[in-house]
């Protein structure tokens, strides 16, 4: 009985930290968005509950437009990220012998000891009018003025690749990692070539890798604030820039938690088309890497 | 019908290094069509490199490899007719069974209708005619096996090459196996060859065995021959079971004479593989444990006469493994001897017992020793 009672609180103890985390930090603030979002203001200082943020999002293009370009700019990222990520993957995982594995793993990590900003500014500093690629293009006589190459979508994009890059390797070298050598010699061997072995057993065996990294670089693209500002600057219109300038700008705490609100909604939706559409489900891919 | 080759794998002199280990030092031998060849070796000793260089995922340094008379060098794996079964089979675990099989089909460009026909004539011959729609993960371990065997065996390949696919399975399963694997290879009449450091599975299933060693075949031939006729040390002593001695030859007559052990005892020998040996020579002797013969000391009388070597022991101990029980005879010098014995239950040798063990020199196989040995 007293052994019961321990393990008990034992179980207790040790999930009290992961409950109170997704309480106090998960929970709790979404709640609370949801109820300030539901909040209009129709006098200062008098409110009511109504749907009256959701419908300003619907009534004004500019909006809901931002919330569309950041989704399908998500969406190219992350194409991007997988195209460039999964060689790079397989190189490591299945190429690489054993001791250069490790050095080029710790080359894809070693970009995340340096803050956002910093690479931000990295990449501001080689692009910018004044930067290395446009005076090197001077110098090399290609072109005769100076070039910005920052503040427009390309420049974003690429950005956000490269902050994004390292969480679709991840989970893809550890999937691929698990596959059997042999498996791809029985493709060979049974007759296929060099891409129906990729299309029919390497791809479909890395599928939950595959899918789990674009979920991840999806909602971190999303949700990304500092690339999209840095380098796009006023041009990037992100949709999380929207919800910063609601809470801080204009201190439309309610139209702001509704934008919140909606960005959540929209990402999962896009992410359960995607997991719907690939027959895969949450349990054999996130949660599984 | 006239030009039709008569093998269906010739390899000629083929040699692989990695690095500075030579792995395969030039190794020639011939298949003929519809045998079931072994290769026998223990790890290490180059089989894998050899099978892969057969199926063509590694180019041989040197010599050539013929299926069906026409040299595969340089010919992609794929394009080649050879089929493999991996050890761990490699299967396609997001495929269900029938994907499995059609895989191979799909890639030649095979219309569905006729890999449906297909598919399921092999999985009759396998005996699993109801599999189809299973995945993977719901097969048995003998399942799998068979169904890696008709992955390949649909794509009607010159060549099937099996490395070491029992080595997964349990005992009681492995045993089956083998007799399964035979049946299935008669049933489709294709070449067989199967790689293993698993004598017994290479002695049951083969019509031909290599014994392979450091990157050589130490010989080729039935297992029957194998067995009761190595060529060399090394077959004698991995081949069975053997009690082995080292000594040196007293008396030779060419082909046998008496040779004394390092332990100080005499033995009639003869000298195996039809060599001479020559007096003065550092020799090894293999004896089989089934061809000495046990006796109580006290009716030690009635020797057979063809035993022409005799000595004095005390039983050790007793090995009992049903028909295949053995003894353990510890000679007045102090080495251990193995005997088979039949153990009825009644009367049986018990440990302390004294013995005389007698042997005849047709099966003392000597080999002059290779110092390494």
């Amino acid at each position: 009985m007293l052994q019961k009672d321990f393990r008990r609180l034992a179980l207790i103890l040790l999930f009290a930290p992961f409950a109170l985390w997704i309480i106090l930090l998960i929970l709790l603030p979404h709640i609370g968005m949801i109820a300030l979002s539901l909040r209009e203001k129709v006098a200062p200082r008098v409110y009511e509950y109504g749907f009256a943020n959701y419908m300003d999002f619907l009534n004004e293009p500019i909006y809901w437009n931002t919330l569309l370009r950041t989704g399908s700019m998500s969406l190219l990222v992350t194409a991007l990220a997988l195209l460039i990520g999964f060689p790079v993957a397989y190189y490591i995982a299945k190429l690489a012998g054993n001791r250069t594995r490790g050095a080029l793993f710790l080359l894809c990590l070693i970009p995340l000891w340096v803050s956002d900003l910093i690479r931000a500014y990295g990449w501001i500093l080689l692009l910018r009018e004044t930067g290395v690629l446009s005076s090197f293009l001077q110098w090399a006589g290609i072109v005769d003025h100076p070039i910005e190459f920052l503040y427009n979508d390309v420049t974003v994009v690429i950005g956000l690749v490269y902050t994004v890059m390292l969480f679709m390797i991840v989970p893809l070298v550890s999937t691929l990692d698990g596959m059997d050598n042999s498996m791809i010699e029985a493709g060979y061997n049974l007759g296929g070539n060099g891409f129906t072995v990729l299309r029919r057993i390497i791809i479909p065996y890395a599928m939950p890798g595959i899918v789990s990294g674009c979920i991840v670089v999806f909602m971190l693209t999303a949700g990304s604030y500092l690339t999209p500002i840095l380098l796009g600057g006023k041009n990037s219109s992100w949709f999380t820039e929207q919800i910063y300038n609601q809470f801080i700008s204009r201190f439309n705490w309610e139209a702001g938690a509704a934008f919140g609100i909606l960005l959540l909604l929209f990402t999962s939706i896009v992410i359960w088309l995607g997991l719907k559409l690939s027959g895969q489900t949450l349990a054999n891919t996130v949660a599984k890497s | 019908m006239t030009n039709t080759p008569t093998y269906d794998l010739e390899c000629i002199d083929i040699a692989k290094s990695f690095g500075a280990v030579r792995a395969v030092k030039g190794v020639s031998f011939n298949i003929p069509s519809g045998s079931f060849f072994s290769i026998l070796g223990p790890s290490g000793c180059g089989k894998t490199t050899l099978m892969r260089m057969i199926a063509g995922f590694e180019e041989p340094a040197s010599g050539d490899i013929r299926i069906k008379g026409r040299s595969v060098l340089g010919t992609p794996p794929n394009k080649r007719n050879v089929k493999m079964v991996f050890q761990h089979l490699a299967l396609f675990p997001m495929m269900n069974v029938f994907e499995n099989i059609a895989y191979g089909l799909r890639c030649n460009g095979v219309k569905n209708a006729e890999i449906k026909a297909k598919v399921h004539d092999v999985l009759e011959r396998i005996a699993l005619p109801d599999v189809a729609e299973r995945e993977i993960h719901q097969l048995s371990g003998g399942q799998k096996q068979r169904i890696a065997i008709a992955r390949c065996m649909v794509l009607d390949p010159d060549v099937l090459l099996l490395d070491e696919p029992l080595g997964a399975l349990d005992l009681k399963l492995r045993e089956a196996m083998k007799i399964e694997l035979k049946q299935l290879q008669h049933q489709f009449n294709t070449t067989f060859i199967y790689i293993t450091h698993d004598q017994s599975e290479a002695l049951v299933m083969s019509d031909h065995v290599a014994i392979m060693n450091q990157g050589l075949f130490e010989q080729i031939g039935t297992p029957q021959e194998l067995y009761h006729h190595p060529e060399t040390a090394f077959v004698a002593g991995f081949v069975g079971d053997s009690n082995r001695w080292s000594g040196k030859v007293k008396a030779s007559d060419g082909s046998g004479g008496t040779v004394e052990t390092d332990q100080g005892l005499q033995m009639v020998f003869t000298a195996a593989g039809g060599r001479t040996i020559a007096e003065g020579t550092a020799v090894e002797v293999f004896v089989r444990p089934e061809f000495i013969h046990t006796v109580r000391r006290t009716e030690a009388d009635g020797v057979p006469g063809e035993a022409d070597n005799r000595m004095d022991g005390v039983v050790d101990s007793l090995l009992f493994n049903g028909a295949n029980s053995r003894v353990l005879v510890r000679s007045s010098r102090g080495e251990l001897i193995e005997a088979d014995v039949t153990l009825t239950g009644h009367g049986d040798l018990k440990p302390g017992e004294e013995v005389c063990l007698f042997w005849s020199s047709r099966q003392a196989m000597c080999f002059p020793s290779e110092g390494s040995a």
